[in-house]
Protein backbone atom coordinates (compact mmCIF):
# COMPACT_ATOMS: atom_id res chain seq x y z
CA UNK A 1 0.00 0.00 0.00
CA UNK A 2 1.06 3.46 -0.41
CA UNK A 3 1.77 5.99 1.93
CA UNK A 4 -0.38 6.97 4.83
CA UNK A 5 -0.70 10.67 5.64
CA UNK A 6 -3.97 11.86 7.76
CA UNK A 7 -6.06 14.66 6.02
CA UNK A 8 -5.65 16.99 8.66
CA UNK A 9 -1.42 17.15 8.55
CA UNK A 10 -2.23 17.69 4.45
CA UNK A 11 -4.42 20.54 6.04
CA UNK A 12 -1.70 21.61 8.15
CA UNK A 13 0.63 21.28 5.33
CA UNK A 14 -1.51 23.19 2.88
CA UNK A 15 -2.13 25.98 5.27
CA UNK A 16 1.68 26.67 5.55
CA UNK A 17 2.40 26.36 1.41
CA UNK A 18 -0.82 28.65 0.99
CA UNK A 19 0.19 31.33 3.97
CA UNK A 20 3.17 32.41 1.61
CA UNK A 21 1.30 33.44 -1.62
CA UNK A 22 -2.02 34.53 -0.31
CA UNK A 23 -3.01 36.67 2.46
CA UNK A 24 -5.38 34.89 4.81
CA UNK A 25 -5.83 34.47 8.77
CA UNK A 26 -6.75 30.95 11.00
CA UNK A 27 -9.14 30.66 13.81
CA UNK A 28 -8.18 27.99 16.51
CA UNK A 29 -10.33 26.50 19.65
CA UNK A 30 -7.04 25.69 21.47
CA UNK A 31 -6.37 22.51 19.15
CA UNK A 32 -3.77 23.83 17.36
CA UNK A 33 -1.63 20.60 17.94
CA UNK A 34 -4.29 18.35 17.24
CA UNK A 35 -6.07 19.99 14.19
CA UNK A 36 -2.51 20.98 13.05
CA UNK A 37 -3.28 24.70 12.38
CA UNK A 38 -0.02 24.84 15.06
CA UNK A 39 2.02 24.24 11.92
CA UNK A 40 0.92 27.91 10.25
CA UNK A 41 0.91 29.25 14.14
CA UNK A 42 4.47 28.51 13.86
CA UNK A 43 5.09 29.72 10.22
CA UNK A 44 2.80 33.10 10.51
CA UNK A 45 2.36 33.76 13.98
CA UNK A 46 0.56 37.17 13.44
CA UNK A 47 -2.06 35.45 11.26
CA UNK A 48 -3.39 32.65 13.57
CA UNK A 49 -5.30 33.69 16.45
CA UNK A 50 -6.44 31.25 19.14
CA UNK A 51 -9.75 31.71 20.17
CA UNK A 52 -9.16 29.39 23.59
CA UNK A 53 -12.27 27.13 24.16
CA UNK A 54 -14.99 28.87 22.79
CA UNK A 55 -16.27 27.88 19.51
CA UNK A 56 -19.52 29.47 19.41
CA UNK A 57 -17.62 32.81 19.60
CA UNK A 58 -14.64 31.49 17.13
CA UNK A 59 -17.32 30.78 14.65
CA UNK A 60 -19.20 34.43 14.95
CA UNK A 61 -15.41 35.96 15.00
CA UNK A 62 -14.91 34.74 11.94
CA UNK A 63 -17.61 35.48 10.49
CA UNK A 64 -17.04 39.10 11.71
CA UNK A 65 -13.69 38.79 9.83
CA UNK A 66 -15.06 37.64 6.47
CA UNK A 67 -17.13 40.50 6.41
CA UNK A 68 -14.36 42.81 6.41
CA UNK A 69 -12.94 41.13 3.30
CA UNK A 70 -10.02 39.14 5.08
CA UNK A 71 -10.26 35.42 4.43
CA UNK A 72 -9.88 33.43 7.78
CA UNK A 73 -9.82 29.19 8.61
CA UNK A 74 -11.53 28.17 11.29
CA UNK A 75 -10.80 25.20 13.02
CA UNK A 76 -11.69 22.98 15.76
CA UNK A 77 -12.80 19.47 15.87
CA UNK A 78 -15.94 18.25 13.93
CA UNK A 79 -17.98 17.70 16.75
CA UNK A 80 -17.85 21.27 18.35
CA UNK A 81 -17.62 22.92 14.95
CA UNK A 82 -20.68 20.88 13.19
CA UNK A 83 -21.77 20.60 17.00
CA UNK A 84 -21.04 23.05 19.44
CA UNK A 85 -20.96 26.00 17.08
CA UNK A 86 -24.23 24.96 15.06
CA UNK A 87 -26.30 27.95 15.27
CA UNK A 88 -23.40 30.20 15.23
CA UNK A 89 -22.51 28.49 11.37
CA UNK A 90 -25.88 28.77 10.43
CA UNK A 91 -26.60 32.20 11.24
CA UNK A 92 -23.20 34.03 11.39
CA UNK A 93 -21.34 31.97 8.74
CA UNK A 94 -24.04 30.25 6.59
CA UNK A 95 -27.51 33.10 6.73
CA UNK A 96 -25.19 35.85 5.26
CA UNK A 97 -23.35 33.43 3.12
CA UNK A 98 -19.78 34.63 4.49
CA UNK A 99 -16.59 33.76 2.97
CA UNK A 100 -15.71 31.26 5.73
CA UNK A 101 -13.50 28.37 5.75
CA UNK A 102 -14.39 25.96 8.74
CA UNK A 103 -12.23 23.10 8.46
CA UNK A 104 -12.78 20.52 11.13
CA UNK A 105 -10.63 17.97 12.04
CA UNK A 106 -11.07 14.62 13.88
CA UNK A 107 -14.18 13.65 12.13
CA UNK A 108 -16.34 10.32 12.13
CA UNK A 109 -15.33 7.74 14.69
CA UNK A 110 -11.63 7.16 13.29
CA UNK A 111 -10.75 9.71 16.67
CA UNK A 112 -11.15 6.65 18.04
CA UNK A 113 -9.80 6.11 21.95
CA UNK A 114 -11.30 9.27 22.61
CA UNK A 115 -14.98 7.73 22.31
CA UNK A 116 -18.58 8.93 21.48
CA UNK A 117 -18.39 12.51 22.54
CA UNK A 118 -16.06 12.95 20.43
CA UNK A 119 -16.58 11.34 17.51
CA UNK A 120 -18.79 13.40 14.98
CA UNK A 121 -21.19 10.90 12.99
CA UNK A 122 -23.41 13.69 12.00
CA UNK A 123 -21.18 16.58 10.71
CA UNK A 124 -22.00 16.54 6.82
CA UNK A 125 -25.59 16.04 7.48
CA UNK A 126 -25.67 19.23 9.81
CA UNK A 127 -23.61 21.57 7.09
CA UNK A 128 -25.00 20.03 4.11
CA UNK A 129 -28.72 21.43 5.65
CA UNK A 130 -27.44 25.07 5.50
CA UNK A 131 -28.43 26.66 2.19
CA UNK A 132 -25.12 28.06 0.54
CA UNK A 133 -22.59 25.47 2.41
CA UNK A 134 -20.16 23.87 0.48
CA UNK A 135 -19.20 20.56 1.94
CA UNK A 136 -15.73 18.44 1.26
CA UNK A 137 -14.63 15.17 2.37
CA UNK A 138 -11.43 14.63 1.53
CA UNK A 139 -10.25 11.41 0.77
CA UNK A 140 -6.46 11.47 0.91
CA UNK A 141 -3.41 14.05 1.61
CA UNK A 142 -3.32 14.93 -1.77
CA UNK A 143 -6.93 16.06 -2.65
CA UNK A 144 -7.04 17.39 1.34
CA UNK A 145 -4.11 19.96 0.04
CA UNK A 146 -5.89 20.65 -3.47
CA UNK A 147 -9.05 21.24 -1.13
CA UNK A 148 -7.89 24.00 1.05
CA UNK A 149 -6.27 25.73 -1.95
CA UNK A 150 -9.54 25.51 -3.57
CA UNK A 151 -11.75 26.18 -0.81
CA UNK A 152 -9.20 29.72 -0.50
CA UNK A 153 -9.65 30.23 -4.16
CA UNK A 154 -13.56 30.03 -4.31
CA UNK A 155 -15.65 32.67 -2.05
CA UNK A 156 -18.43 31.41 0.11
CA UNK A 157 -18.78 29.75 3.32
CA UNK A 158 -17.36 26.06 3.22
CA UNK A 159 -17.34 23.01 5.03
CA UNK A 160 -14.09 20.90 5.00
CA UNK A 161 -13.66 17.82 6.57
CA UNK A 162 -10.53 16.25 8.05
CA UNK A 163 -9.85 12.93 9.66
CA UNK A 164 -7.40 12.00 12.67
CA UNK A 165 -6.14 8.71 11.17
CA UNK A 166 -4.17 7.96 8.55
CA UNK A 167 -5.12 7.15 5.13
CA UNK A 168 -3.36 5.73 2.10
CA UNK A 169 -2.17 8.49 -0.33
CA UNK A 170 -5.03 7.54 -3.56
CA UNK A 171 -3.82 10.15 -6.00
CA UNK A 172 -0.45 10.95 -7.17
CA UNK A 173 1.61 14.31 -5.62
CA UNK A 174 1.16 15.98 -8.66
CA UNK A 175 -2.80 15.42 -9.28
CA UNK A 176 -4.48 18.41 -10.28
CA UNK A 177 -8.16 16.72 -11.47
CA UNK A 178 -9.68 18.03 -7.87
CA UNK A 179 -12.76 20.34 -8.60
CA UNK A 180 -14.97 21.49 -6.01
CA UNK A 181 -18.70 19.67 -6.83
CA UNK A 182 -16.83 17.14 -9.72
CA UNK A 183 -16.88 13.66 -8.22
CA UNK A 184 -14.33 11.20 -9.31
CA UNK A 185 -14.41 7.45 -10.62
CA UNK A 186 -11.48 5.92 -9.69
CA UNK A 187 -12.02 2.57 -11.12
CA UNK A 188 -14.62 1.58 -13.76
CA UNK A 189 -17.22 -0.89 -13.24
CA UNK A 190 -20.74 -1.71 -14.66
CA UNK A 191 -22.34 -3.90 -12.45
CA UNK A 192 -22.67 -1.31 -8.85
CA UNK A 193 -21.31 2.09 -8.42
CA UNK A 194 -20.02 2.82 -4.88
CA UNK A 195 -20.01 5.94 -4.32
CA UNK A 196 -17.52 6.80 -1.42
CA UNK A 197 -16.15 9.45 0.28
CA UNK A 198 -13.33 10.66 2.67
CA UNK A 199 -11.92 7.72 4.73
CA UNK A 200 -14.03 5.05 2.56
CA UNK A 201 -12.69 6.11 0.06
CA UNK A 202 -9.44 3.25 -0.10
CA UNK A 203 -12.08 0.95 1.38
CA UNK A 204 -14.64 1.12 -1.16
CA UNK A 205 -11.25 -0.08 -3.88
CA UNK A 206 -10.81 -2.54 -1.43
CA UNK A 207 -14.23 -3.83 -1.94
CA UNK A 208 -14.15 -3.61 -5.38
CA UNK A 209 -11.25 -6.35 -5.75
CA UNK A 210 -12.92 -8.76 -3.29
CA UNK A 211 -16.06 -8.14 -5.79
CA UNK A 212 -14.32 -8.72 -8.67
CA UNK A 213 -12.86 -12.28 -7.44
CA UNK A 214 -16.79 -13.17 -6.87
CA UNK A 215 -17.06 -12.01 -11.06
CA UNK A 216 -19.04 -8.20 -9.62
CA UNK A 217 -18.11 -5.42 -11.71
CA UNK A 218 -17.75 -2.42 -9.06
CA UNK A 219 -17.61 1.14 -10.24
CA UNK A 220 -16.14 3.50 -7.58
CA UNK A 221 -16.76 6.77 -7.41
CA UNK A 222 -14.99 9.39 -5.20
CA UNK A 223 -17.58 12.21 -3.92
CA UNK A 224 -15.39 14.67 -2.30
CA UNK A 225 -17.91 17.29 -2.40
CA UNK A 226 -21.46 16.58 -0.69
CA UNK A 227 -22.35 19.59 -1.65
CA UNK A 228 -23.15 20.35 -4.07
CA UNK A 229 -23.57 16.81 -5.25
CA UNK A 230 -22.38 16.35 -8.63
CA UNK A 231 -25.60 14.99 -9.68
CA UNK A 232 -24.73 14.32 -12.95
CA UNK A 233 -22.67 12.02 -12.78
CA UNK A 234 -24.13 10.31 -9.66
CA UNK A 235 -27.16 10.15 -12.46
CA UNK A 236 -25.18 8.76 -15.05
CA UNK A 237 -23.61 6.00 -12.95
CA UNK A 238 -27.01 4.71 -11.38
CA UNK A 239 -28.08 4.77 -15.37
CA UNK A 240 -25.19 2.49 -16.49
CA UNK A 241 -24.65 0.27 -13.25
CA UNK A 242 -28.33 0.57 -11.95
CA UNK A 243 -27.55 -0.78 -8.41
CA UNK A 244 -25.80 2.15 -5.99
CA UNK A 245 -24.11 2.03 -2.99
CA UNK A 246 -22.43 4.25 -0.79
CA UNK A 247 -19.92 4.60 1.55
CA UNK A 248 -19.06 7.29 4.46
CA UNK A 249 -17.42 7.05 8.29
CA UNK A 250 -20.76 9.16 9.25
CA UNK A 251 -24.22 8.64 9.95
CA UNK A 252 -26.44 7.08 7.39
CA UNK A 253 -29.02 9.57 7.87
CA UNK A 254 -27.99 13.03 6.49
CA UNK A 255 -24.83 12.55 4.58
CA UNK A 256 -23.49 11.23 1.49
CA UNK A 257 -25.82 7.93 1.13
CA UNK A 258 -29.02 10.54 1.43
CA UNK A 259 -27.60 13.01 -0.24
CA UNK A 260 -27.44 10.39 -3.24
CA UNK A 261 -30.62 8.80 -2.44
CA UNK A 262 -32.42 12.08 -2.65
CA UNK A 263 -30.18 13.06 -6.07
CA UNK A 264 -31.36 9.46 -7.80
CA UNK A 265 -35.39 9.44 -6.35
CA UNK A 266 -35.74 12.51 -8.57
CA UNK A 267 -33.52 11.34 -11.54
CA UNK A 268 -32.75 7.72 -11.22
CA UNK A 269 -35.04 5.32 -9.20
CA UNK A 270 -32.34 2.98 -8.47
CA UNK A 271 -31.68 0.75 -5.60
CA UNK A 272 -29.00 2.75 -2.79
CA UNK A 273 -27.59 0.84 0.11
CA UNK A 274 -25.94 2.94 2.48
CA UNK A 275 -22.81 1.78 4.31
CA UNK A 276 -22.43 4.58 7.47
CA UNK A 277 -22.59 4.08 11.28
CA UNK A 278 -26.43 2.74 11.45
CA UNK A 279 -27.81 4.99 13.86
CA UNK A 280 -25.83 4.51 16.85
CA UNK A 281 -23.73 6.43 18.65
CA UNK A 282 -19.57 5.50 18.56
CA UNK A 283 -17.75 4.71 21.36
CA UNK A 284 -14.08 4.29 22.31
CA UNK A 285 -11.57 1.75 21.08
CA UNK A 286 -8.72 1.51 18.60
CA UNK A 287 -9.38 2.25 14.92
CA UNK A 288 -9.66 -1.04 13.64
CA UNK A 289 -11.55 -2.42 16.04
CA UNK A 290 -14.05 0.28 15.66
CA UNK A 291 -14.25 0.22 11.90
CA UNK A 292 -15.00 -3.55 12.21
CA UNK A 293 -17.62 -2.79 14.79
CA UNK A 294 -19.71 -0.39 13.24
CA UNK A 295 -18.84 -1.98 9.45
CA UNK A 296 -17.28 0.38 7.61
CA UNK A 297 -15.00 -2.10 5.84
CA UNK A 298 -14.34 -3.12 2.33
CA UNK A 299 -16.20 -6.37 3.26
CA UNK A 300 -19.29 -4.46 4.37
CA UNK A 301 -19.20 -2.45 1.37
CA UNK A 302 -18.88 -5.66 -1.11
CA UNK A 303 -21.51 -7.35 1.12
CA UNK A 304 -24.01 -4.30 0.46
CA UNK A 305 -22.79 -4.24 -3.22
CA UNK A 306 -23.75 -8.12 -3.50
CA UNK A 307 -27.80 -6.72 -2.14
CA UNK A 308 -27.63 -3.72 -4.69
CA UNK A 309 -27.42 -6.08 -7.69
CA UNK A 310 -29.72 -8.50 -6.06
CA UNK A 311 -32.10 -5.86 -6.08
CA UNK A 312 -31.80 -4.70 -9.39
CA UNK A 313 -35.19 -5.09 -11.78
CA UNK B 1 -22.16 69.77 23.62
CA UNK B 2 -23.28 72.63 21.47
CA UNK B 3 -27.15 73.62 22.02
CA UNK B 4 -27.49 73.80 18.34
CA UNK B 5 -26.25 69.96 17.80
CA UNK B 6 -28.45 68.69 20.88
CA UNK B 7 -31.76 70.07 19.26
CA UNK B 8 -30.44 68.55 15.75
CA UNK B 9 -30.16 65.34 17.22
CA UNK B 10 -33.24 65.21 19.70
CA UNK B 11 -34.92 66.02 16.63
CA UNK B 12 -33.34 63.79 14.41
CA UNK B 13 -33.87 60.76 17.31
CA UNK B 14 -37.65 61.97 17.29
CA UNK B 15 -37.88 61.22 13.69
CA UNK B 16 -36.23 57.90 14.18
CA UNK B 17 -38.72 56.81 17.03
CA UNK B 18 -41.39 57.73 14.46
CA UNK B 19 -39.93 55.79 12.11
CA UNK B 20 -40.08 52.99 14.50
CA UNK B 21 -43.14 53.22 15.11
CA UNK B 22 -44.67 53.24 11.59
CA UNK B 23 -42.37 50.36 10.75
CA UNK B 24 -43.85 48.45 13.55
CA UNK B 25 -47.45 49.71 12.92
CA UNK B 26 -47.18 48.61 8.78
CA UNK B 27 -45.99 45.17 9.76
CA UNK B 28 -48.22 44.68 12.50
CA UNK B 29 -45.30 42.71 14.72
CA UNK B 30 -41.93 43.65 15.48
CA UNK B 31 -40.15 45.32 18.53
CA UNK B 32 -40.85 48.52 19.50
CA UNK B 33 -39.65 48.51 23.54
CA UNK B 34 -36.48 47.87 22.88
CA UNK B 35 -36.21 49.74 19.16
CA UNK B 36 -37.12 52.74 21.11
CA UNK B 37 -35.10 52.61 24.15
CA UNK B 38 -31.86 52.45 22.04
CA UNK B 39 -33.23 55.09 19.53
CA UNK B 40 -30.92 58.20 21.07
CA UNK B 41 -27.77 56.12 20.78
CA UNK B 42 -28.52 54.97 17.51
CA UNK B 43 -29.65 58.49 16.28
CA UNK B 44 -25.80 59.14 17.94
CA UNK B 45 -24.15 56.81 16.47
CA UNK B 46 -25.70 57.40 12.65
CA UNK B 47 -25.34 61.56 13.03
CA UNK B 48 -22.43 62.21 15.27
CA UNK B 49 -20.00 59.35 16.19
CA UNK B 50 -19.96 57.20 13.11
CA UNK B 51 -17.65 57.67 9.69
CA UNK B 52 -19.68 56.38 7.39
CA UNK B 53 -20.61 57.16 2.97
CA UNK B 54 -24.83 56.31 2.76
CA UNK B 55 -23.94 56.25 -0.75
CA UNK B 56 -20.65 54.14 -0.68
CA UNK B 57 -22.61 52.00 2.21
CA UNK B 58 -19.48 48.97 1.60
CA UNK B 59 -16.84 51.61 1.79
CA UNK B 60 -13.76 49.62 3.30
CA UNK B 61 -12.42 52.62 5.44
CA UNK B 62 -16.17 52.50 6.89
CA UNK B 63 -16.50 52.49 11.04
CA UNK B 64 -18.95 49.42 11.52
CA UNK B 65 -21.90 49.48 13.74
CA UNK B 66 -23.51 46.03 14.64
CA UNK B 67 -27.17 45.07 16.22
CA UNK B 68 -26.45 42.43 18.56
CA UNK B 69 -29.61 42.87 19.97
CA UNK B 70 -31.17 42.27 16.44
CA UNK B 71 -35.05 42.34 17.61
CA UNK B 72 -34.65 46.62 17.39
CA UNK B 73 -34.15 46.52 13.98
CA UNK B 74 -37.14 49.08 13.19
CA UNK B 75 -34.37 51.62 15.24
CA UNK B 76 -31.63 50.87 12.77
CA UNK B 77 -33.69 50.95 9.68
CA UNK B 78 -34.58 54.34 11.14
CA UNK B 79 -31.91 55.19 11.86
CA UNK B 80 -29.99 53.89 8.59
CA UNK B 81 -33.14 55.75 6.08
CA UNK B 82 -33.12 58.94 7.81
CA UNK B 83 -28.89 59.25 7.15
CA UNK B 84 -29.85 58.23 3.55
CA UNK B 85 -28.95 54.44 2.72
CA UNK B 86 -32.82 54.04 1.99
CA UNK B 87 -35.66 55.76 1.36
CA UNK B 88 -37.87 56.67 4.50
CA UNK B 89 -41.18 55.47 2.96
CA UNK B 90 -39.60 51.77 3.12
CA UNK B 91 -39.81 51.66 6.62
CA UNK B 92 -43.50 51.03 5.78
CA UNK B 93 -42.57 47.78 4.36
CA UNK B 94 -40.82 46.31 7.20
CA UNK B 95 -41.68 42.64 7.33
CA UNK B 96 -43.34 42.62 4.01
CA UNK B 97 -42.83 39.35 2.36
CA UNK B 98 -41.56 40.87 -0.74
CA UNK B 99 -39.33 43.72 1.33
CA UNK B 100 -35.68 43.85 2.22
CA UNK B 101 -36.14 45.07 5.68
CA UNK B 102 -36.26 41.94 7.26
CA UNK B 103 -37.76 41.43 10.82
CA UNK B 104 -34.07 40.82 12.04
CA UNK B 105 -31.20 42.95 10.14
CA UNK B 106 -29.83 41.31 6.92
CA UNK B 107 -26.30 42.29 5.97
CA UNK B 108 -26.96 40.81 2.26
CA UNK B 109 -30.42 42.60 1.52
CA UNK B 110 -30.20 45.88 3.06
CA UNK B 111 -27.86 48.92 2.74
CA UNK B 112 -25.86 50.04 5.84
CA UNK B 113 -26.45 46.95 8.16
CA UNK B 114 -22.98 45.38 8.50
CA UNK B 115 -23.80 42.36 9.76
CA UNK B 116 -26.62 39.74 10.37
CA UNK B 117 -27.63 39.76 13.87
CA UNK B 118 -30.74 38.25 15.45
CA UNK B 119 -30.05 35.29 17.54
CA UNK B 120 -28.85 37.11 21.20
CA UNK B 121 -25.26 36.92 21.94
CA UNK B 122 -23.65 36.45 17.84
CA UNK B 123 -23.50 40.15 17.18
CA UNK B 124 -20.84 41.09 19.70
CA UNK B 125 -18.33 38.09 18.59
CA UNK B 126 -18.66 39.06 14.80
CA UNK B 127 -17.95 43.34 16.08
CA UNK B 128 -15.06 41.41 18.01
CA UNK B 129 -13.73 39.71 14.68
CA UNK B 130 -14.29 43.01 12.27
CA UNK B 131 -12.31 44.74 15.44
CA UNK B 132 -9.37 42.11 14.97
CA UNK B 133 -9.64 42.39 11.75
CA UNK B 134 -8.97 46.50 11.33
CA UNK B 135 -6.22 45.73 14.06
CA UNK B 136 -4.69 43.04 11.42
CA UNK B 137 -4.83 45.34 8.66
CA UNK B 138 -4.04 48.62 10.53
CA UNK B 139 -7.25 50.15 9.09
CA UNK B 140 -8.47 52.97 11.60
CA UNK B 141 -11.62 52.09 11.43
CA UNK B 142 -13.50 51.51 14.78
CA UNK B 143 -16.04 48.69 15.76
CA UNK B 144 -19.78 50.01 17.52
CA UNK B 145 -22.20 47.20 19.14
CA UNK B 146 -25.21 47.53 20.81
CA UNK B 147 -26.34 44.77 22.64
CA UNK B 148 -29.45 44.21 25.37
CA UNK B 149 -29.30 43.93 29.29
CA UNK B 150 -31.16 40.40 29.08
CA UNK B 151 -28.82 39.62 26.15
CA UNK B 152 -26.35 39.01 28.64
CA UNK B 153 -27.76 36.64 29.81
CA UNK B 154 -26.24 34.62 26.52
CA UNK B 155 -22.93 32.95 27.63
CA UNK B 156 -21.62 34.09 24.51
CA UNK B 157 -21.61 37.08 25.08
CA UNK B 158 -18.81 36.64 27.94
CA UNK B 159 -16.61 34.46 25.54
CA UNK B 160 -16.34 37.36 23.35
CA UNK B 161 -15.71 40.26 26.08
CA UNK B 162 -13.08 37.52 27.58
CA UNK B 163 -11.87 38.02 23.52
CA UNK B 164 -11.72 41.15 23.12
CA UNK B 165 -9.98 42.40 26.13
CA UNK B 166 -7.35 39.26 25.29
CA UNK B 167 -6.79 40.85 22.25
CA UNK B 168 -7.23 44.54 23.23
CA UNK B 169 -9.62 45.52 20.63
CA UNK B 170 -9.65 49.25 21.79
CA UNK B 171 -10.97 49.78 18.45
CA UNK B 172 -14.55 48.24 19.88
CA UNK B 173 -17.03 50.13 21.78
CA UNK B 174 -20.07 47.90 23.02
CA UNK B 175 -22.93 49.49 24.27
CA UNK B 176 -25.40 47.71 26.78
CA UNK B 177 -29.06 49.43 26.67
CA UNK B 178 -30.27 48.74 30.15
CA UNK B 179 -33.73 49.04 29.65
CA UNK B 180 -34.20 46.83 32.67
CA UNK B 181 -37.04 44.54 30.54
CA UNK B 182 -37.01 41.53 28.94
CA UNK B 183 -39.92 39.26 27.61
CA UNK B 184 -40.68 37.21 30.97
CA UNK B 185 -39.99 40.52 33.00
CA UNK B 186 -37.79 42.71 34.91
CA UNK B 187 -34.29 41.68 33.89
CA UNK B 188 -33.31 41.12 37.73
CA UNK B 189 -36.04 38.92 38.49
CA UNK B 190 -35.65 37.05 35.29
CA UNK B 191 -32.25 35.86 35.12
CA UNK B 192 -29.64 38.88 36.84
CA UNK B 193 -26.47 39.07 34.42
CA UNK B 194 -25.57 42.17 36.82
CA UNK B 195 -23.64 43.46 37.90
CA UNK B 196 -22.38 44.67 34.82
CA UNK B 197 -19.75 47.08 35.91
CA UNK B 198 -18.20 45.15 37.63
CA UNK B 199 -17.99 42.00 35.30
CA UNK B 200 -17.11 43.74 32.67
CA UNK B 201 -14.09 45.30 34.43
CA UNK B 202 -13.22 41.93 35.78
CA UNK B 203 -12.99 40.96 32.10
CA UNK B 204 -10.58 43.99 30.95
CA UNK B 205 -12.77 46.01 29.87
CA UNK B 206 -12.97 49.87 30.21
CA UNK B 207 -16.46 50.59 31.33
CA UNK B 208 -18.20 53.86 31.00
CA UNK B 209 -21.99 54.97 32.47
CA UNK B 210 -24.30 57.43 30.48
CA UNK B 211 -28.26 58.43 30.33
CA UNK B 212 -29.19 56.58 27.10
CA UNK B 213 -31.50 59.55 26.74
CA UNK B 214 -29.62 62.25 27.47
CA UNK B 215 -26.49 63.17 24.31
CA UNK B 216 -24.78 65.16 26.48
CA UNK B 217 -24.28 61.81 28.56
CA UNK B 218 -23.67 59.76 25.48
CA UNK B 219 -21.36 62.06 23.98
CA UNK B 220 -18.91 61.95 27.20
CA UNK B 221 -19.33 58.39 27.05
CA UNK B 222 -18.33 57.82 23.31
CA UNK B 223 -15.43 60.66 23.53
CA UNK B 224 -14.57 58.49 26.92
CA UNK B 225 -14.34 54.78 25.10
CA UNK B 226 -12.26 56.84 21.75
CA UNK B 227 -9.70 58.04 24.57
CA UNK B 228 -9.59 54.74 25.88
CA UNK B 229 -6.29 52.80 24.65
CA UNK B 230 -5.04 48.74 25.17
CA UNK B 231 -8.75 47.78 25.89
CA UNK B 232 -12.69 47.63 25.05
CA UNK B 233 -14.98 49.90 25.91
CA UNK B 234 -18.29 49.12 27.09
CA UNK B 235 -20.97 52.07 27.43
CA UNK B 236 -23.75 50.67 29.90
CA UNK B 237 -26.33 52.94 28.82
CA UNK B 238 -29.02 53.52 31.29
CA UNK B 239 -32.34 53.58 29.25
CA UNK B 240 -36.43 53.64 29.63
CA UNK B 241 -37.92 50.93 27.17
CA UNK B 242 -40.27 52.39 24.92
CA UNK B 243 -38.70 55.68 25.80
CA UNK B 244 -41.12 58.82 24.00
CA UNK B 245 -44.37 56.43 24.22
CA UNK B 246 -46.40 57.66 27.23
CA UNK B 247 -47.74 53.71 27.07
CA UNK B 248 -45.05 51.90 26.11
CA UNK B 249 -42.70 53.66 28.68
CA UNK B 250 -40.93 50.57 31.37
CA UNK B 251 -44.00 48.33 29.99
CA UNK B 252 -42.79 44.59 29.41
CA UNK B 253 -45.75 43.63 27.11
CA UNK B 254 -44.65 46.15 24.91
CA UNK B 255 -41.58 44.13 23.74
CA UNK B 256 -42.70 42.48 20.67
CA UNK B 257 -45.78 43.68 20.30
CA UNK B 258 -47.16 46.07 17.62
CA UNK B 259 -49.56 49.36 18.33
CA UNK B 260 -53.31 49.33 16.88
CA UNK B 261 -54.45 51.75 15.03
CA UNK B 262 -55.36 54.20 17.99
CA UNK B 263 -52.37 53.51 20.17
CA UNK B 264 -50.18 54.33 16.99
CA UNK B 265 -52.31 57.59 15.95
CA UNK B 266 -51.34 58.60 19.87
CA UNK B 267 -47.98 57.56 19.77
CA UNK B 268 -47.42 59.84 16.75
CA UNK B 269 -49.47 62.55 18.48
CA UNK B 270 -47.36 62.05 21.34
CA UNK B 271 -44.12 62.13 18.95
CA UNK B 272 -44.98 65.09 17.13
CA UNK B 273 -45.75 67.27 20.24
CA UNK B 274 -49.65 67.32 19.30
CA UNK B 275 -50.67 65.07 21.98
CA UNK B 276 -49.40 67.66 24.80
Amino acid sequence: MADKIATREAYGNALVKLGADYDFVVLDADLAAATKTGMFKKAYPERFFDCGIAEGNMMSVAAGIAATGVTPFVSTFAMFAAGRAYEQVRNSIGYPHLNVKICATHAGITVGEDGATHQCIEDLALMRVIPGMTVICPADAVEAEAAVKAALLTKGPMYLRFGRAAVPVLYDAADTGFEIGRGRVLADGTDVTVFATGYMVHLALAARDLLANEGISCRVVNIHTIKPLDTALVTTCARETGAVVTAEEHSIIGGLGSAVAECLSETCPTPVLRVGVRDTFGRSGKVPDLLEKYGLTAAAIAEQAKKAVALKK
Amino acid sequence: MLEETKNRLTETARRVRAGILRGVYHAASGHPGGSLSAADILTYLYFEEMRVRPDDPKWEDRDRFVLSKGHSAPALYAALALRGFFPVEELDTLRQADARLQGHPDMKGTPGVDMSTGSLGLGISAACGMALSGKYRKKDYRVYAILGDGECEEGQVWEAAMFAAHYALDNLTAVVDCNGLQIDGRVQEVMNPMPFDEKFRAFGWNVVTCDAHNFDEIAEAFAAARACKGKPTVILAKSVKGKGVSYMEDQCGWHGKAPNADEFTTAMAELTGEGK
